[in-house]
């Protein structure tokens, strides 16, 4: 069996309980806030950590079975890992970081392998700099370098970008795209960052106290959540209550009541005429009506209300609106500034959205947290 | 000057430090990075020897390693001689009141290490032993050359203990210490103040190291 599977289960210290695979060359992202597990399952498969019971097998290797009593200690597994503050070797030079992980050769081949190393992630000319002596930045490339040193059968990222500003880390996120081309193991990535997470994975987990909650593709994770839960971790803002009224097969659409308003939702017989259901539209599929061009009703499911806030961050107005018919839950948007200023949009004016039906994804009712 | 005495001292001070480098590089790399039942109890008993009066732990000592013990009927049956009042004798009870100068700073400085880094050195393949040599010990050198200062020093100096179990035998128990004291018995002001000085400017050498080396060592993680 090719790739990394995990399995981990227990109750305490920390609760646990997440099973998924990496394939070789897949970018696995676990996400979740801090506290959720995410650095305990990546020790899990490191060898730094035990877990009451699991499993953990690579390319057809057991590395942990907790039931046959079978651990491989963490030195005699191959992995590479990127620690969230790079735990470089301070009493070593870069070229020595790197050097040190290159027990598996022979001494005269090891120089030549870090210094390619080295020139892989960008770093010629800084072989002799100790890591005080380096940026940020530097730093987290030495650490991508000493961990695929060992060529590792399975790399391991723990928040690699948590520690640099802003410029850097977009900068290494086009370096590690990059690199991962080049790379055939499997990666799992362990971050809080959603946005990072659907940058660079092909896959996310999202964990919520040690339970994953759902794996899939960053872009169906964040479209169609399992739960309202995974929703709320997602920090998906438009997340309210509903039940279902009706279904019209012929238009391909089902009806939602929402506090009184009907909701077009996609065709979605599953859930029976009177089923409370959690629904969630993306602030991304909020459009703004033209504020000098009123709807006259025929946008798909138009909301009118009153602009509560609008912040401007940048090129971006994030708005939220009161809706007329229940002002207890704000619909929350973005908006380019530009549209915001030529809208006139200002707390306390009145606007219409519409809530684009092909967005809306139904979920089980959540026992309820609405805003 | 009692040269006698100063080498037997000096012999003795090395002696010590050799025996406590891997006893302090053990013990302190426990304390500092397991934890076990009654670790505070091993914590308490390997801090008792500072702060016991060294004529009590001198007694306890000579109690302990007295022919009526079984550690001194031990020493009789494989050695042929007794424990009290040799060299041996003053060099395990030397090893014993220098636990906590050896262990303390060595602990100290194995604590220094951040877990991740320790971590690292495993993800990068290093078994236990070569993590201890090429990533441990670089790190803990400061704190481990503090411990062999302070013991060597501390050794050198040491009164109450060598006198309880040693007693003061030329050329065998006798140290630089008990003899300036003897020196000061038999009026001999110029020979004691001859050797006081010497003890003095060795104290101030070590202390001086020691500082010098514990402001290095700010370096790494600064």
């Amino acid at each position: 069996m090719e790739g990394l599977q995990v399995e981990v289960h227990q109750d305490a210290p920390i609760p646990l309980a997440a099973a998924f695979g990496c394939a070789p060359g897949e970018v696995l992202a676990l996400v979740g806030p801090s506290g959720s597990g995410k650095t305990t399952l990546l020790r899990t498969i490191a060898g730094t950590y035990r877990p009451r019971a699991g499993r953990v097998v690579v390319n057809g290797e057991t590395w942990l079975d907790t039931g046959a009593r079978m651990e491989r200690p963490c030195h005699r597994r191959a992995v590479g890992m990127v620690f969230q503050s790079y735990a470089l070797f301070p009493h070593l030079t870069a070229l020595q970081n790197i050097t040190a992980a290159l027990g598996h050769l022979r001494r005269r081949e090891c120089a030549a392998r870090a210094r390619e190393l080295l020139a892989l992630v960008h770093l010629s000319g800084l072989e002799n700099r100790k890591p005080c002596a380096l940026s940020g930045g530097q730093q987290q490339r030495v650490a991508v370098a000493r961990a695929l040193a060992r060529e590792p059968k399975v790399l391991l990222l723990d928040e690699p970008f948590s520690a640099v500003d802003k410029a850097t880390r977009q900068r290494l996120y086009r370096e590690i795209a990059e690199l991962r081309q080049g790379l055939n193991m499997p990666v799992i990535l362990v971050t809080h960052d959603i946005e990072e997470a659907t940058l660079l994975a092909d896959r996310l987990v999202v964990l919520h106290r040690g339970r994953s909650l759902q794996i899939g593709p960053p872009e169906e994770v964040i479209l169609r959540p399992a739960t309202a839960e995974v929703a709320r971790l997602l920090d998906l803002r438009n997340v309210f209550a509903g039940v279902v009224s009706g279904h019209l097969p012929e238009r391909k659409l089902t009806l939602l009541d929402w506090e009184g308003r009907q909701i077009e939702v996609p065709f979605n017989p599953q859930w029976p005429v009177g089923a409370r259901v959690t629904w969630v539209v993306p602030d991304g599929f909020v459009v703004l009506h033209r504020r000098d061009r009123p709807s006259r009703g025929e946008h798909e499911n138009p909301i009118a209300g009153t602009i509560e806030t609008v912040l401007t961050i940048g090129h971006t107005a994030h708005v939220t609106l009161r809706p007329e018919h229940d002002a207890r839950f704000p619909i929350h948007f973005s908006v380019p500034a530009h549209v915001a200023r030529r809208n006139r949009i200002s707390p306390g004016v009145a606007a219409t959205v519409s809530l684009l039906t092909e967005a809306i994804h139904l979920m089980p009712a959540a026992p309820q947290r609405q805003e | 000057m009692d040269w006698t005495a100063l080498r037997l001292s000096l012999h003795l001070s090395i002696l010590t430090v050799l025996f406590l480098l891997p006893i302090g590089i053990a013990a302190g790399r426990l304390l500092a990075f397991r934890s076990f039942p009654g670790r505070g109890l091993v914590q308490a008993i390997v801090t008792l020897p500072l702060v016991l009066p060294p004529t009590v732990l001198g007694y306890y000592l000579l109690v302990a390693f007295g022919k009526a013990s079984p550690v001194g009927r031990f020493w009789q049956a494989a050695f042929d001689h007794q424990l009290v009042f040799t060299f041996e004798g003053l060099l395990v009870a030397s090893v014993i009141i220098n636990l906590p100068f050896a262990i303390q700073p060595m602990q100290r400085g194995f604590e220094t290490i951040p877990p991740q880094i320790r971590e690292a050195a495993a993800c990068c393949g290093m078994s236990p032993w070569q993590a201890l040599l090429k990533v441990e010990l670089p790190l803990a050198w400061p704190g481990i050359l503090t411990a062999m200062v302070l013991s060597f020093a501390h050794t050198m100096g040491e009164f109450g203990v060598v006198l309880m179990v040693g007693g003061s035998i030329p050329g065998e128990t006798r140290t630089i210490a008990i003899a300036i004291y003897d020196r000061v018995q038999a009026f001999d002001g110029a020979a004691a103040a001859e050797m006081s000085a010497l003890l003095l400017s060795l104290a101030l050498v070590a202390i001086a190291l020691t500082f010098t080396v514990a402001r290095r060592a700010g370096r790494h993680f600064g």
